[in-house]
């Protein structure tokens, strides 16, 4: 069966804005279980859900697994840390031992981009990308885009700004083809040695002062910086990419209008942006994080089983 | 005394003697003893009937990797050199990065007994330019040459230093044999798994710049310049390299440069859905660079075809795109891919893939073959140039089934392949 | 082709739930600790309208929630996900107090079985009751309605369809049937 979705999430560039539309359409009424005495409704009861990682994550881990648990399904974490060189079995093999496990969902998390496409190709069960190396992040891209529309109201012709390190983040790949499928215009900020070559190709504007970008924007989406970027040369140093393209009470003190401030997490505080912008007014980061449950709530139930034009069939019956 | 063979009704197509018409060709002794026109069977003598085909000097590849000595798993000098032969191939040159290295006289005499054992396409190997490819010390060139080696690479990896290269191509003047560069210039290349473009930057795969191959071909381009000495650029990929080669070639530098058929046919789009079949080193690129090589192939300012033929397990690519190995296969594709690509299209014509194919890498790499003048060895490739196929990697002769290509329909394939007056393999049979 | 047979009009549909706001507020013998909870969508929309009908005659508000049952219901897997899932609230203390559940139709009884799993979800009524519209039998669950506004025996390949004006542009229940060969 297929659900409105597919039968995986790899990524927002292959879906269309209706499908993007839906899932955020779907996580509201999720927010307010979030919200009950008891957090829990029985939509995924008895239904397997594998949440496998590779790399390291906390906040995307709990954040997926407080989804699966308020949905009553059965989850089971693995974790493999270490390169995918290095932990002896391959990723084909994890997914034919999965397949004869007979789950019913996988939710990956993976330093090599392509991985999660790589799993949903060989296994019948539905595959969500938690991440996948520099590539996609589609569940941290709608959940941006839930916090935008939660305070635009409307994401079309909203001016929003990713700041960083676009070109190793998979944050930013999936807010650029989320942001733009649902109307918005998308606006990167960063050092040329930090944007991909061919940005210019992805149909967003290229900011080389962060302060054009905050004068642009109405929304700033600030990436972390990886503090690995350093010692292999792509800048100089933390503390001088701070000084030049960090996110300052003072640079948004001059900005036209008070632009909102997004983080995917977890922050370099003092680095990519200052703790008084993170704990600031405007910021919505920890909106971004609850919006992040019901994200994943919604994209769980709706890739979990059947067809949506089933359930029109089925609403036409006799009791809705 | 041997039989003869006699290859009949074909259409005798050698465009070093600008030679194509209708007529037999009759082999005696090893050698081609006579041809054109009509030539009676006589005594002794074994028929081909070759009506509807060329008849055409032997494919030389000067470019595959057969993985033997250390991956006898993935392939072997015996295997790789039977797939030539399906391709159309009467000789192959193999390059040095096996396990061990190539880079001794006694590693190039192991490659040569191999290959006679193998009956098969000739197989002449190519030495190290340094020891163990490390890019350090130079390998003996001369030793390696008096053992049958042809010329010398470190391909797989290229020559970082520029003063290695210098000293390379100063030092095979010696034996006349050409020093072949896999162009790559590694700090820019580092990490990288495809072409850096707009379908890596949305994949999120670290790219390969076209500069990384770009500034090693001009660098060993004013090295050739410098020392007088043969360099020759292996598996050109890029607008810019064939731009940078014509420069040379116009001021009468030693350069000649080969193109795969790959890179001839197949642009980084291949990569999309991550795609572990279209990943090789250099990356494929642009529509764009495409047609430029197909053009500088026509022009002659890439000289010739040649596979980079590279086996790999059955499941060394059925992995994550960026920890998946380097390269497909060639051999048994190579004519057909020209054929398909670019004799259909009109971008050459027959002629022009005998000689890039046959003619050109004879001469260059001062091999036997690549004539059908009298007298000569009787190396010889009958092809069906109309004859369509589909490509079943399961039937391929070479181990390797790591291609792009499977399933797709292509036209031209090797009829008879005929090494030294024997018939080496033969379509169906 | 389908036919439809009006089986209440907007007058009647009126009369009728006037008559089950009386009898729900009969039952709870006033209006005390009363809770009036519709079930999405058109049950919400009923639930108002015998609400708006106890405060005419009694003058009190009595509270009202929205359930929406889609996330409770048994049959994910063979029919899959609703496109979009209706709002729940019930931002009231369900504690000691008497809840009715008012949905459009009733037929197997799955969807009040999710309802009181959903409700118990919330706390703990000291009584829960049914009242529905349209009761066209076929209960596959040991379920029935304390409050009906109209019975009616329909074959299984009918649909009963119950319009409101907020949604459907008009009151009314009308039975569309469907011959065996459409």
């Amino acid at each position: 069966m297929t659900s409105a979705l597919g039968k995986d999430l790899l990524g927002l560039e292959p879906l269309t804005s209706e499908q993007i539309q839906l899932v955020l359409d779907t996580a509201e009424p999720f927010k307010e279980i979030s919200e009950r005495a008891i957090k829990k409704v029985p939509a995924l009861r008895g239904q397997t859900i594998v949440n496998l990682f590779f790399e390291a994550s906390t906040r995307t881990r709990i954040s997926f697994e407080f989804a699966e648990k308020r949905l009553s399904a059965d989850t089971v974490n693995v974790a493999s840390s270490g390169s995918s060189v290095q932990k002896g079995e391959t990723l084909v093999d994890t997914a034919r031992n999965l397949e004869a496990m007979r789950i019913d969902m996988v939710v990956i998390r993976h330093g090599a981009s392509g991985a999660a496409r790589f799993l949903a190709d060989r296994i019948e069960s539905n595959v969500i990308n938690a991440g996948d190396g520099t590539h996609e992040h589609p569940t941290q891209g709608l959940l941006d885009l839930l916090t935008l529309r939660d305070h635009f109201g409307t994401l079309a012709g909203r001016r929003v700004c990713i700041v960083g390190d676009v070109l190793h983040s998979r944050v930013a790949r999936s807010n650029i083809w989320g942001l733009k499928k649902m109307g918005a215009e998308v606006g990167v900020c960063g050092p040329r040695s930090l944007l991909p070559w061919a940005i210019g190709e992805f149909g967003v504007t290229v900011f080389s002062r962060v302060e054009e970008a905050i004068e642009w924007a109405e929304a700033l989406n600030i990436l972390r910086l990886q503090l690995e970027r350093m010692t292999a040369g792509y800048i100089p140093s933390l503390r001088e990419y701070n000084r030049v393209f960090g996110i300052t009470r003072e640079r948004l003190a001059r900005a036209p209008r008070d632009v909102l401030i997004l983080h995917p997490g977890p922050m370099n505080r003092g680095v990519e942006i200052d703790s008084d912008v993170a704990d600031g007014p405007h910021s919505v980061i920890l909106n971004q994080v609850t919006n992040g449950v019901a994200i994943r709530m919604a994209v769980l139930y709706l890739l979990a089983g059947g067809r949506p034009e089933l359930a029109e069939a089925a609403k036409g019956g006799s009791e809705r | 005394m041997t039989r003869r063979l006699l290859l009949q009704g074909g259409r005798l197509l050698d465009p070093s003697r600008r030679l194509d018409e209708r007529g037999d060709l009759l082999i005696a002794e090893g050698k081609i003893a006579r041809l054109g026109g009509t030539i009676d069977a006589g005594e002794s003598t074994d028929v081909l009937d070759c009506a509807g085909c060329y008849v055409s000097p032997g494919f030389i590849d000067v470019h595959c990797h057969l993985r033997e000595p250390g991956r006898e798993d993935v392939e072997t000098i015996a295997t790789g050199a039977r797939a030539a032969a399906a391709g159309g191939f009467t000789a192959v040159c193999a390059m040095p990065n096996t396990e061990p290295v190539t880079d001794n006289q006694a590693a190039v005499g192991f490659i040569i007994r191999q290959a006679l054992r193998a009956n098969a396409a000739r197989v002449y190997p190519i030495g190290a330019i340094s020891v163990a490819q490390r890019g350090e010390a130079l390998a003996e060139f001369g030793e390696m040459m008096g053992a049958g080696a042809v010329a010398v690479s470190d391909d797989g990896r290229p020559v970082a230093s520029a003063h290695l290269m210098r000293t390379a191509l100063e030092y095979a003047q010696a034996f006349d044999i050409p020093v072949i560069d896999h162009c790559e210039e590694p700090t820019l290349a580092k990490g990288g798994a495809m072409n850096e473009g707009v379908v890596s930057a949305r994949l999120g795969l670290p790219g390969i710049p076209t500069e990384a191959e770009e500034i090693m071909v001009i660098r060993d381009i004013l090295l050739a310049r410098r020392t007088g000495g043969h360099v020759h650029l292996a598996h050109m990929s890029t607008k810019g390299s064939v731009e940078l080669i014509r420069w040379g070639k116009e001021r009468g530098i030693r350069v000649t440069a080969e193109v795969t058929p790959h890179h001839l046919t197949l642009t980084e789009d291949a990569c999309e859905g991550y795609d572990t079949h279209a990943k090789m080193n250099p990356p494929l690129r642009t529509a764009a660079d495409v047609a430029a090589l197909g053009e500088a192939l026509r022009d002659g300012t890439i000289d010739l075809v040649a596979t980079d033929h590279a086996p790999h397990h059955y499941d060394a690519k059925e992995r994550e795109f960026a920890d998946a190995p380097f390269g497909i296969i060639g051999l048994e594709t190579a004519l057909a891919l020209v054929v398909t690509e670019l004799v259909t299209p009109g971008v050459i014509d027959f002629a022009t893939l005998v000689d890039r194919m046959s003619c050109r890498p004879a001469a260059l790499f001062h091999l036997q073959g690549g004539t059908l003048a009298q007298g000569s060895v009787a190396d010889v490739t009958v092809f069906d140039p109309a004859r369509t196929w589909t490509v079943d990697p399961s039937s391929f002769l070479s181990k390797g089934r790591n291609t792009p290509y499977a399933g797709r329909t292509l036209t031209g394939r090797a009829v008879y392949t005929i090494v030294g007056g024997h018939v080496v393999y033969r379509l169906g049979g | 082709m389908p036919s439809a047979t009006t089986i209440l009009d907007a007058r009647a549909m009126d009369r009728t739930l006037r008559r089950m706001a009386d009898e729900i507020v009969e039952l709870n013998d006033g209006t005390d600790n009363l809770i009036i909870v519709g079930i999405q969508r058109r049950g919400v929309q009923l639930a108002e309208r015998i609400a708006a009908t106890i405060k005419a005659r009694n003058d009190v508000d009595v509270p009202r929630g929205a359930l929406d049952i889609t996330l409770y219901r048994d049959d994910l897997q063979t029919v899959g996900p609703r496109p979009v899932v209706g709002a729940t609230k019930l931002p009231w203390d369900l504690e000691d107090r008497f809840v009715v559940i008012v949905d459009d139709v009733l037929y197997t009884g799955r969807t009040v079985r999710a309802a009181l799993d959903e409700l118990a979800d919330f706390g703990r009524p000291a009584r829960i009751a049914l009242a529905v519209l349209v009761d066209r039998g076929g209960r596959e669950l040991p379920i029935h309605a304390d409050v009906v506004g109209k019975r009616i025996d329909v074959a299984p390949r009918d649909r009963v369809d119950v319009l409101v004006e907020e949604l459907d542009g008009k009151d009314g229940v009308v039975i569309a049937r469907r011959d065996d060969d459409a």
